[in-house]
């Protein structure tokens, strides 16, 4: 048995480098499918239980019994791919095939610099902070892409909308990682990460609360996400920019919004808290016995568990405003992120200048 | 070699879309070229190893101004006729800021002392070096006061921007939305206690 495995750890070392990155892309990419699909039918079931109704309750996995409502990601999936694709008539055909490609790309490239487990990145890069906010600013193409190239009013309406949208919200969300980067001093999402530790009061959510709320929120506009969801609006403009797609089309948009919220939630606990660190971190000494002990230890150590719990939270935390609030107005979804959201980041990282200054806080700078 | 192989291909991307931008009937289709002009000419950046610039161009061209131009370009009912009219008058023009650009080129290629030679590829830096401190510490030491004018001058310009669009006509009907903020429900409704008619 040793020797089998020694035997793969050889030759998995002896692999060159862009062999290894191959592997793990792959490997995070499947999982966020998986992800992705099982979040549509837990969003389906907990809307569903907060508003006592059942939700999803009749594909089982493969006949198999009491998995009621488990295989009902895949019974859309097949759903959808074995629909037909319409293309409507004088729209742009080359750009209406790649505006949904062009949503879901930044959605999955982003994860490449998430340190998704202690001291691992796909791509450890330097200037990773950088690279998020590019990636997710290019996310809003699709959007417009699709609104135009689909030749229709509504369609037209919704990616003007959210074009606007996504803008406005993007200032404030980079103003709001301008604190991030003041409490550590760093653009490297690992090292912020690390200027975390000590114990959830030295977490960036405790001395940034005003920029975490601003940061989630805004992402929560940015993801087009109800109470924000006026690029969809279905009550006013069918589906927004999206209503001309039909099949995979459609189904490439949904799984672009989801993995969306899924990278969201993530940069949050990453930025604001501690990412894959421990929250009982600073109450256990580096050589207390319950570290030692098999199982527990690891569990309470940590590890990319914590940061997979953080991500779960704050993911049902989206669903519940899905399911709590009814959509905004417009004009008042400008006026949040222009006169509310913006203001209360400019002077929070003015504080946040005063803080460092006095050394008030636990900052290394 | 591998790099020699990457910057080829990029700028052949990038030749490839900028004449696209002049040519393609349709305006969308020239500022989406120009989007991708910006992608790769970014992917140019990180291979001399300047990725803080290749990303800021990203973030600042791709993901905001272009966006933004997109949106004028896609509202704009463009009558490209009507552009075309002037073409043969100010052909000249064009000629003559083409030939000054391409000398310019010329003019910085041949001078070898600049460094330039493409080739070659960049001085490969260490490893614990950063781009966005190096420039981060020139910028608020050295060049601090070009910086804060820099800075003064965009506010001048956003403030003239507002202030020349912002335009209030009599008798306008706007909402004041702090008003309905703070409204209460004892502003809007009037609970009258009445006694019940009698039965007849």
């Amino acid at each position: 048995m040793s020797g089998v495995s020694n035997w793969l750890a050889t030759r998995w070392l002896a692999l060159p480098g862009f062999a290894h990155s191959t592997v793990f892309i792959l490997a995070l990419t499947l999982v966020l499918i998986v992800c992705v699909a099982y979040l549509t039918l837990w969003e389906r079931k907990l809307i569903g239980w907060m508003q006592l109704r059942r939700g999803p309750n009749r594909v089982r996995l493969f006949g198999i019994p009491h998995t009621e409502y488990i295989g009902q990601p895949f019974a859309d999936v097949v759903k959808l791919l074995i629909k037909e694709i319409v293309t409507p008539a004088r729209s742009n055909k080359v750009l209406f095939r790649l505006a949904p490609a062009i949503t879901l790309i930044p959605a999955f490239a982003a994860w490449a610099v998430i340190p998704i487990a202690p001291r691992f990145a796909i791509a450890n890069v330097d200037a990773g902070l950088l690279y998020i906010l590019s990636l997710t600013s290019m996310g809003v193409y699709g959007v417009i892409l699709a609104g135009w190239a689909s030749n229709s009013k509504y369609a037209f309406l919704g990616a003007m909308r959210s074009g606007a949208q996504i803008v406005a919200y993007e200032i404030a969300m980079g103003f709001a990682l301008v604190g991030v980067l003041m409490a550590s001093g760093s653009l490297n999402l690992g090292t912020i990460v690390d200027h975390q530790r000590g114990a959830p009061f030295h977490w960036n959510l405790v001395w940034l609360f005003p920029l975490f709320m601003v940061y989630f929120i805004a992402g929560v506009a940015e993801t087009n996400r109800a109470p924000f969801d006026v690029a969809e609006g279905e009550s006013e403009i069918v589906a927004g920019f999206h209503v001309e797609y039909s099949g995979m089309g459609f189904a490439l948009f949904f799984l672009a919004e989801y993995a969306n919220m899924i990278l969201i939630s993530a940069l949050t606990s990453i930025f604001f808290l501690g990412g894959w660190l421990s929250p009982l971190d600073g109450y256990l000494p580096a050589g207390s016995a319950i570290r030692h002990v098999p199982l527990l230890g690891l569990v309470l150590g940590d590890g990319t568990h914590w940061l997979a719990a953080k991500i779960f939270f704050l993911l049902c935390v989206f669903l519940w405003l899905r399911a709590t609030f009814p959509r905004y107005r417009y004009d008042q979804i400008m006026r949040l992120g222009w006169k509310v959201l913006i203001p209360i980041t400019i002077v929070w990282i003015a504080v946040e200048g005063i803080l460092i200054w006095f050394r008030v806080g636990p900052w290394r700078v | 070699m591998l790099v020699a192989v990457l910057f080829y291909t990029f700028a052949t991307i990038l030749v490839v879309a900028g004449v696209g931008v002049i040519i393609s009937r349709n305006p969308v289709h020239a500022a989406l070229s120009l989007v991708l002009c910006f992608l790769t000419s970014a992917v140019l950046w990180l291979l001399i190893e300047a990725e803080f610039l290749a990303l800021v161009l990203v973030l600042v061209y791709v993901g905001a101004v272009m966006v933004l131009f997109l949106f004028v370009v896609m509202m704009l009912d463009i009558n490209v006729e009507e552009l075309k009219r002037g073409f043969t008058r100010y052909a000249w023009l064009g000629w003559l800021v083409t030939a000054i650009v391409v000398a310019e080129i010329v003019g910085v290629i041949v001078q070898r002392r600049l460094g330039l030679d493409v080739t070659r590829g960049a001085v490969p830096l260490p490893a614990d070096y950063s781009n966005a401190t190096e420039l981060g510490t020139a910028l608020f030491t050295r060049y601090a006061y070009a910086v804060e004018l820099a800075a003064v001058l965009l506010l001048v310009a956003i403030i003239a921007a507002i202030s020349l669009t912002l335009r209030r006509r009599r008798g306008l009907k706007l909402q004041d939305i702090s008003a309905q903020v703070a409204v209460r429900a004892s502003d809007r409704v009037r609970l009258v206690k009445m006694k019940a008619e009698p039965r007849s």
